[in-house]
């Protein structure tokens, strides 16, 4: 088998396990790496060929499933989205996320990330329970209402940026980048009408925005340019203006049903659709 | 659940701000008065600290206004900012209410003699200068 | 399903000086807690320093012999250059936190621009104009001695 290009990294993973172990401890792997070759594969190429019992949360192989979030070289990153030779040039350290529980070797316990995150209640809450459970349309919404919370809806929950928050590292209270910018994301959102009872849960202790200092690290490290910071800012910003009685947020009414004018038919320049090829079909 | 927090960093913010203003003319008059001096802070001659600059400073009204709001507004932005720093350290709740208490207390008291320092020191500056 | 055994793996206040690899934004973050506690401590003793004047001239010259020359100038001038970074700095995080130089929401595109590319030029001139106060408090200090 030829060598195509590989080169030999050494892989110093932090390891635990809770059945033999008391305390983490690194264990150094060598690994061919090819060109082109993701943190991930290195993993695959150790568990397959040099350790089985290496653990890792991975599944789509492609940064959007936010699994396989690690620390590598010092800096919470996703592994199947950054290449070896990107980041290391001969020896690559590879620790589970910090601020977290070590459950066994790279698989930290992101529960209480989740649990903070059902805490600010990442949904659209409205009145008009009925048509929230049988709807009859689509609620009206402008590509500038839209563009207002886009960014921070793409969160994929990896957790690197609660890695990477120097507040969450020392407060267990502190909701987090993540969760802070799920709860601004509907904050903002025209179709929800529970700004009153989010500034609420907002407003007092660790629960809020207002234990973050703007370090930043949580924008620099997320993998998929959500900018946490941002959301985070954003929400301070509606929160003080809330309190001046200058808040626009706090007093829109929530997002109307499409209304009759906004609707349209086919238009002109598309062209109608080929007829089926299938007989009966519909 | 209230909105506690956010109205206290809204203020911590906004001292913040004011104390850049005053502290900034603070810092103008005693430590940068060789580089940039101005004659009505420092009227009796080129040392902030002689006895003279300071009962003519201590005279003017706007001063010990100046004064009373640097020391009021100071002491609200350092003791929450401590308060904030000690919070992220995960204390029990007890504890926190304690650290709370005692803050306050200390910033209260603090800013009682200030203020009263302040305006104690417009009289003697009066009586010195007849 | 019996209950694994979990290792903390906190950072704790370690967190504040050791998260990751750092952007200069958190080294700032952690300068303005340095300079914060700092300025608050110098301040606590300041009051009570400065309200000798209210006593008269024999004990403000009193107090003031006690708290001048030597390791006080250069004590002095340390807090005068964390007033300097923690004012300029502070002023920075009022407009960021705030939402004013963070810039719009926009859809991400890879190479992404954060809040943090839109705020580093306004950080990049308030460290300038610190460090330019600090030459200047400096010279006043040291140079002219006119504290």
């Amino acid at each position: 088998m030829s060598n195509n290009g590989a080169k030999e990294f050494v892989f110093r993973v932090r390891r635990f396990d809770p059945i033999k172990d008391d305390s983490p401890h690194y264990e150094d792997f060598k690994v061919p790496v090819q060109p082109g070759w993701t943190i991930l594969e290195g993993l695959w190429y150790i568990k397959e060929n040099l350790d089985s019992s290496l653990s890792w949360r991975s599944s789509c192989r492609m940064g959007v499933c936010g699994s396989c979030g690690m620390l590598v070289n010092g800096s919470p990153t996703l592994a199947c989205n950054t290449q070896i030779r990107d980041v290391a040039t001969d020896v690559l350290m590879l620790a589970p996320l910090p601020n977290f529980d070590i459950i066994r070797d790279l698989v930290p316990d992101l529960a209480p990330m989740f649990d903070k995150h059902t805490h600010l209640q990442p949904y659209i809450q409205r009145d008009d329970h009925e048509e929230m459970l049988e709807p009859t349309d689509q609620y009206w919404q402008s590509p500038e209402q839209l563009e207002q919370f886009l960014q921070f809806s793409y969160c994929i929950k990896c957790g690197c940026c609660m890695a990477a928050c120097p507040t969450f590292a020392s407060d267990a209270t502190f909701s987090g980048p993540m969760p802070l910018a799920a709860g601004y994301r509907y904050l903002i959102d025209s179709r929800d009408d529970a700004f009153k009872k989010r500034k609420n849960l907002l407003g007092s202790g660790g629960v809020g925005p207002w234990r973050c200092h703007y370090a930043g690290e949580c924008s620099a490290v997320c993998p998929k340019g959500v900018d946490p910071a941002r959301a985070i800012q954003f929400m301070k910003r509606e929160l003080v203006l809330d309190y001046l009685r200058l808040s626009k947020a706090g007093k829109r009414k929530p997002a109307e049903l499409l209304p009759a004018e906004k609707r349209h038919g086919r238009r002109d320049e598309i062209p109608e659709a080929p007829p089926f090829t299938v007989e009966g079909a519909s | 659940m209230s909105m506690k927090d956010t109205k206290l960093w809204t203020w911590h913010m906004a001292a913040g701000v004011i104390i850049l203003v005053l502290l900034g003319a603070h810092m103008l008059t005693m430590h940068l008065n060789g580089v940039l001096p101005i004659e009505s802070l420092n009227p009796a001659g080129d040392d902030p600290l002689d006895w003279a600059n300071v009962v003519a400073r201590g005279r003017e009204v706007s001063q010990v206004f100046g004064y009373i709001f640097l020391v009021g507004f100071g002491l609200f932005h350092g003791l929450y900012g401590l308060r904030n720093i000690l919070f992220e350290l995960n204390p029990a709740a007890g504890l926190k209410r304690l650290i709370s208490v005692v803050l306050l207390l200390l910033g209260l008291g603090l800013f009682v003699y200030g203020a009263w320092s302040a305006v104690a020191a417009r009289t003697m500056a009066l009586s010195v200068s007849g | 399903m019996p209950e694994v055994k979990k290792y903390p793996n906190r950072l704790g206040i370690k967190g504040w000086l050791l998260g990751g690899k750092w952007g200069p934004e958190r080294y700032l973050y952690f300068l303005h807690r340095v300079t914060g506690l700092g300025l608050l401590f110098y301040f606590l003793i300041h009051i009570f320093v400065v309200s000798s004047r209210s006593f008269g001239q024999e004990q403000w010259e009193t107090a003031m012999g006690r708290v001048t020359g030597g390791i006080f100038v250069v004590g002095e001038f340390l807090v005068f250059v964390a007033f300097a970074f923690h004012a300029l700095n502070g002023l920075r995080l009022v407009l960021v936190e705030l939402g004013i130089l963070t810039g719009k929401a926009e859809d991400p595109v890879f190479p992404y621009r954060s809040s943090l590319n839109v705020q580093r030029p306004f950080m990049i001139v308030m460290m300038i104009l610190a460090a330019i106060l600090i030459v200047v408090g400096g010279y006043d200090f040291f140079v002219l001695a006119g504290h």
